[in-house]
C-alpha cells in the first residue's frame, strides 16, 4: 500500500482572487442584511415622513457627521495600510491598522454618548416616554436603535477582524508577498463604513 | 483487455481521509473532504427527514376523525409547526445541494474539492448547531414554538411558546446555507478543471450555481426578520406592531422576500439531477443544453419577482395583487422549458428503466400537477377561495415532496454506486418506487378537492362533510410510512451488506463516473481535460470505467 | 486559469487614496450643507445621489473593484439590482394602499 497519500492533501493551491470573491459574495449577504432593514426605513418613512423630519431633529448631527468622518478617515488608513504592506512597509502598516482600530473606537465611543443621552431622556424601545409619542416617532426611534446597533456590532466585528489581521502582519504570515487576509479584513471595513455612508443622511439629516 | 471495475491499489475515500488519524468519528466529524462532508449532511438530514414524517404521520392520525382524536388543538398546533420547521429548514433547504452538491459539484468540474474545505466544515457544524437548537427549543421554558413554521406577526410576538429560540435556530441554519453557497459560487469561477468552458459544464452544476446565488442573496433578508422578531419579543421595538404604527404585513413581505426564492433553492438542484439522469437513461445526449442552463438562471432571477403571492388575501394594495399574480405566471415559462427539453431528450432514446430513471419520471407527473395547482393559486380569483386551504397544502406537497422529494431519492438511487462502491436489489428497488407514486398520491390528491370544498389548514378538527377523504389521506400517510422504511431498508442494507458495484452501472459521462466508485480522496489520479460536450455518449468508448457488458478494445 | 498578478501587480499610490478621502470629506460637507437648504422631495433624491457617488469611490478605489476580474463587477450589479427589484415591488404595495 502506498504511503504517498498523506502529502498529497496539504498540497495548498493558493487562489487569491477566489478569496476575495468568497468575501465579496459575504459582503453581499451584509448588503442584503441592511438592506431588509433600509427597506423597513423605507416604507416607515414614506408612511411618517412628518414624524420622522420631527423626531430626526433630536438627533446631534454634528456627532454623526463627525461619525462620519471618522470612519470615512479609518476606510483611508485601512487602504494605505494596504499599500503600505505591498510596498513592504511592515511597520507603517501595522501602524495604519492601529489607527484604524483607534478611530472605530472613538466611533463606538461616540455613539455611547449618543445613546446615553437617549437613554437619559427616557427614549429607548420599550420605555413609557417613548410609547407616549406619536406613532412615526416611535417608530423611527426603533430604526434608530436597530439600524445604528445592528451597524455598532458590525463595528466591533470589524475591529476584531482587524486586530487579528495585525498580529498576522506582526508574526510574518501577512505579509508583502502574501496579503489576502489583509485585503478581505479591510473589504468587510469599507462595508461597514459603506452602510454608515447611508445611515448617516436617513437619520440625522432629514429636517 | 477488460476495464477493471474497482481500483485496487489507490485507497478510497472512505477509506482515507484529511485528518490526521484514519478512522474514527473523529475523522470525520474533522474531515474537510467535500464527500465525507456530503455523507454527514445525508446522515443528518435523513434523520431529521424521518422525524419530519412521523410527524407527519401523527398529524394524519389526529385528522382521521373530526374533533380530538388523539392530541388537543394545541399539540396540534406544535406538531404541524414542527413538521414544517424540520421540513424545510433541516430537511429540504439545505437537502440536494448539502449532501449531492458538496459530494459532486467538484466532481464534476474535475477539482479536488470546493473553493474552501475548511469554510464547508465549518458549514456542516453550524447546521449541526441549528438543529440542536431546534430540539432544545422543544424542551425549554415556554414549550415548543406552535406559530407555524412562517411565524407571522401578531401571534408570533404574542405566544408565550418558544419562539426566539426556535427562529434563532432558523438564523443559524440560514448562516449554514449561506456559507455554502458562497463556497459553490466560488468553486464553480475558480475551479473548474482544464477545457471546462462554462458551457461544458454539467447541467446539475449550472443549477446548484444558481441555487447558491439565491442561498447567497436571499437568506439574509429572512436573517433580518427574524432578528426583528426576536427584538420585538424582548424589547418590543415596534417594527411590525400596528399599535405603534408598525405594519404586520411588513413582516409578511420580508418573510416571503426569503421564503419564495427559497422554494427555488429547493427545486433548482432537483431540476439539475433530472438533467443528469434523463441523459444517461435514455443513452442521449440532453435537447436543449443551453435552454436548461439558462431557464435555471431565469428561475432564479424570476423567483425573487413574485413573492407576494403569498399574501393575495393579507390586505395589501389591490395594484399590488395584481402585479404579483402577472409575475408569478411568468415562472412557468422557464420551468416548462426545461420539461419540455427533458421529454424531447427521452424521444426516440435508448431508456433503460431503472430505479432512477422511475423516480425521474414519477418527479415529472408529479412535479407537474404541482406546478399547474400553482396556477391555480397564482391567478387572483381562484386563490381567494382556496388561500389557507388544503388546496395549498396539497400543492407544495406536490411540488416540494412530489417534487424534490422524489428527486432526493432518485438522485440517491443514480449516485448511491459511485458513493458507495456498492449496488442495491434493483427489485426492491423498483417496488418502492412505484410504491411511493400510489403512497404520495393517495394522501396528497384528496387535499386538493378537500381544499376546493373549503377545508382550512392547519386545523385539527373539521366538518363531517370532509370525514371520508381525510381517512383516504390517511391511509396514503401509512403506505408512505411503510414505502419510507422500505427505501431505507434498501439503501441501508446495500450499504453494509450491499454486493460491489461496478464503477459505473448507468454508463454516465460525466467526470464523476470517470474516476473509481467510490473516489479516492482527490477525487481523480490525474486532472482531467475536458474536451468534450457534458453529455458526449461517444466517451464511453474511451472511458475508463463503462458498464459491464459495453467494453470496448 | 487562475490570474493572481493581474490585480496583485496594480499598487494605488498613497496620495490616489489620499485624493479620494479627501473627495469623500468633501462631498460629506456638501451633503450636509443641502440638507440645510429646503428643497422639498427632492432633499432626500440628493442626498441618496451624494451617498451613491462616495460608495461608488469606496467601492471602486478603496475596494479595489476598478482593477479586479469583471467578473466582480457583475455581482455587484447582481446584488444591487435585486435590492432595487426588491424595494420596487414592495412599494407597489405602499404607494398604493
Amino acid at each position: 500500500m502506498s504511503n504517498h497519500t498523506a502529502e498529497l492533501t496539504h498540497e495548498v493551491h493558493r487562489d487569491d482572487v477566489g478569496a476575495r470573491m468568497g468575501m465579496w459574495l459575504f459582503l453581499f449577504t451584509e448588503l442584503l442584511l441592511f438592506g431588509g432593514m433600509f427597506l423597513v426605513y423605507a416604507v416607515y418613512r414614506h408612511e411618517f415622513i412628518d414624524q420622522f423630519r420631527i423626531a430626526a431633529m433630536a438627533l446631534n448631527t454634528t456627532v454623526g457627521a463627525l461619525n462620519t468622518i471618522i470612519l470615512l478617515t479609518s476606510s483611508l488608513t485601512v487602504a494605505l495600510s494596504i499599500a503600505a504592506l505591498q510596498k513592504g512597509n511592515k511597520s507603517l502598516s501595522i501602524m495604519l491598522l492601529v489607527m484604524t482600530n483607534i478611530l472605530a473606537v472613538a466611533f463606538m465611543i461616540n455613539k455611547y454618548f449618543e445613546w446615553s443621552e437617549k437613554f437619559q431622556h427616557g427614549i429607548y424601545p420599550g420605555s413609557e416616554t417613548l410609547l407616549n409619542l406619536p406613532d412615526g416617532q416611535i417608530l423611527f426611534y426603533g430604526l434608530y436603535y436597530v439600524m445604528t446597533g445592528l451597524h455598532g456590532l458590525h463595528v466591533i466585528i470589524g475591529l476584531i477582524f482587524l486586530s487579528i489581521v495585525m498580529v498576522f502582519i506582526f508574526t510574518g504570515s501577512v505579509n508583502k508577498d502574501s496579503y489576502v487576509k489583509l485585503e478581505n479584513a479591510g473589504l468587510y471595513w469599507h462595508l461597514v463604513d459603506l452602510i454608515w455612508i447611508f445611515l448617516f443622511p436617513l437619520f440625522y439629516l432629514i429636517q | 483487455m477488460a476495464n477493471s471495475t474497482i481500483a485496487i491499489s489507490e485507497k478510497s475515500y472512505l477509506e482515507e481521509g484529511t485528518t490526521k488519524k484514519a478512522s474514527g468519528i473523529a475523522s470525520w466529524l474533522f474531515s474537510t473532504d467535500h464527500k465525507r462532508i456530503g455523507i454527514m449532511y445525508l446522515i443528518t438530514i435523513s434523520a431529521f427527514f424521518f422525524i419530519g414524517v412521523l410527524l407527519g404521520v401523527l398529524m394524519r392520525l389526529e385528522l382521521i376523525a373530526p374533533g380530538e382524536t388523539i392530541m388537543d388543538a394545541q399539540t396540534y398546533n406544535v406538531i404541524f409547526t414542527l413538521h414544517g420547521v424540520i421540513m424545510i429548514f433541516l430537511f429540504i433547504i439545505p437537502g440536494i445541494p448539502a449532501v449531492f452538491g458538496n459530494f459532486f459539484l467538484p466532481l464534476q468540474l474535475g477539482a479536488k474539492d470546493v473553493a474552501f474545505p475548511r469554510l464547508n466544515l465549518l458549514s456542516f457544524w453550524i447546521y449541526l448547531i441549528g438543529a440542536a437548537l431546534v430540539l432544545i427549543s422543544l424542551f425549554v421554558q415556554g414549550g415548543p414554538i406552535d406559530t407555524g413554521w412562517t411565524f407571522y406577526i401578531p401571534y408570533s410576538v404574542r405566544t408565550n411558546t418558544n419562539v426566539s429560540l426556535a427562529i434563532f435556530a432558523a438564523f443559524v441554519l440560514g448562516f449554514s446555507s449561506i456559507l455554502t453557497g458562497l463556497n459553490f459560487v466560488t468553486t464553480v469561477h475558480r475551479l473548474r478543471a482544464p477545457g471546462m468552458s462554462y458551457f461544458k459544464m454539467p447541467l446539475f452544476v449550472w443549477s446548484t450555481y444558481a441555487t447558491a446565488w439565491i442561498q447567497v442573496i436571499a437568506t439574509p433578508v429572512v436573517g433580518i426578520t427574524i432578528l426583528l422578531v426576536i427584538l420585538e419579543r424582548y424589547f418590543g421595538v415596534g417594527i411590525f406592531d400596528p399599535a405603534l404604527g408598525g405594519d404586520p404585513i411588513l413582516f409578511q413581505h420580508m418573510f416571503w422576500i426569503y421564503s419564495h426564492p427559497a422554494v427555488y433553492i429547493m427545486i433548482l438542484p432537483a431540476m439539475g439531477v433530472v438533467s443528469e439522469i434523463i441523459p444517461t437513461f435514455a443513452r442521449r445526449t440532453i435537447f436543449g443544453y443551453r435552454a436548461i442552463a439558462m431557464s435555471s438562471l431565469a428561475i432564479a432571477f424570476i423567483g425573487y419577482l413574485v413573492w407576494a403571492h403569498h399574501m393575495f388575501t393579507s390586505g395589501m394594495s389591490q395594484t399590488a395583487t395584481i402585479i404579483f399574480s402577472f409575475l408569478t405566471f411568468l415562472v412557468a415559462l422557464p420551468s416548462a422549458i426545461k420539461v419540455f427539453n427533458w421529454v424531447a431528450t427521452m424521444y426516440k432514446g435508448s431508456i433503460d428503466p431503472k430505479p432512477p430513471f422511475l423516480w425521474v419520471m414519477s418527479f415529472i407527473f408529479l412535479f407537474t400537477i404541482g406546478g399547474l395547482t400553482g396556477l391555480v393559486l397564482g391567478a387572483l380569483v381562484t386563490d381567494i377561495h382556496v388561500h389557507d386551504t388544503y388546496f395549498v397544502v396539497a400543492h407544495f406537497h406536490y411540488v416540494m415532496f412530489g417534487g424534490t422529494g422524489t428527486i432526493f431519492f432518485a438522485a440517491l438511487y443514480y449516485w448511491f454506486p459511485k458513493i458507495t462502491g456498492k449496488m442495491y436489489n434493483i427489485k426492491i428497488a423498483t417496488i418502492g418506487a412505484a410504491l411511493f407514486f400510489i403512497a404520495f398520491n393517495t394522501l396528497y390528491f384528496p387535499k386538493f378537492i378537500l381544499g376546493y370544498m373549503g377545508m382550512p389548514r392547519r386545523y385539527y378538527d373539521y366538518l363531517p362533510e370532509f370525514t371520508n377523504l381525510q381517512i383516504i389521506s390517511t391511509i396514503g400517510s401509512w403506505l408512505m410510512l411503510i414505502t419510507i422504511v422500505l427505501i431505507m431498508y434498501n439503501l441501508l442494507s446495500a450499504f453494509f451488506n450491499g454486493k460491489k458495484s461496478e464503477a459505473n452501472p448507468w454508463g454516465g459521462v460525466t467526470l464523476e463516473w470517470h474516476t473509481d466508485s467510490p473516489p479516492p480522496l482527490e477525487n481523480f489520479h490525474e486532472i482531467p481535460e475536458v474536451t468534450k460536450e457534458p453529455y458526449d455518449f461517444s466517451q464511453l468508448k474511451t472511458m475508463k470505467h463503462v458498464p459491464k457488458g459495453e467494453e470496448y478494445e | 486559469m487562475q490570474d493572481n498578478h493581474s490585480h496583485e501587480n496594480h499598487e494605488i499610490s498613497y496620495s490616489t487614496y489620499l485624493l479620494v478621502w479627501v473627495s469623500l470629506i468633501a462631498f460629506t460637507s456638501i451633503t450636509v450643507a443641502v440638507a440645510g437648504i429646503n428643497l422639498g422631495d427632492y432633499t432626500l433624491f440628493v442626498a441618496l445621489c451624494i451617498a451613491a457617488l462616495k460608495s461608488g469611490l469606496v467601492i471602486n478605489i478603496f475596494m479595489h473593484i476598478k482593477f479586479e476580474d469583471p467578473i466582480f463587477k457583475v455581482f455587484i450589479g447582481i446584488s444591487i439590482f435585486t435590492l432595487i427589484v426588491i424595494f420596487t415591488l414592495t412599494f407597489f404595495d405602499y404607494f398604493y394602499r
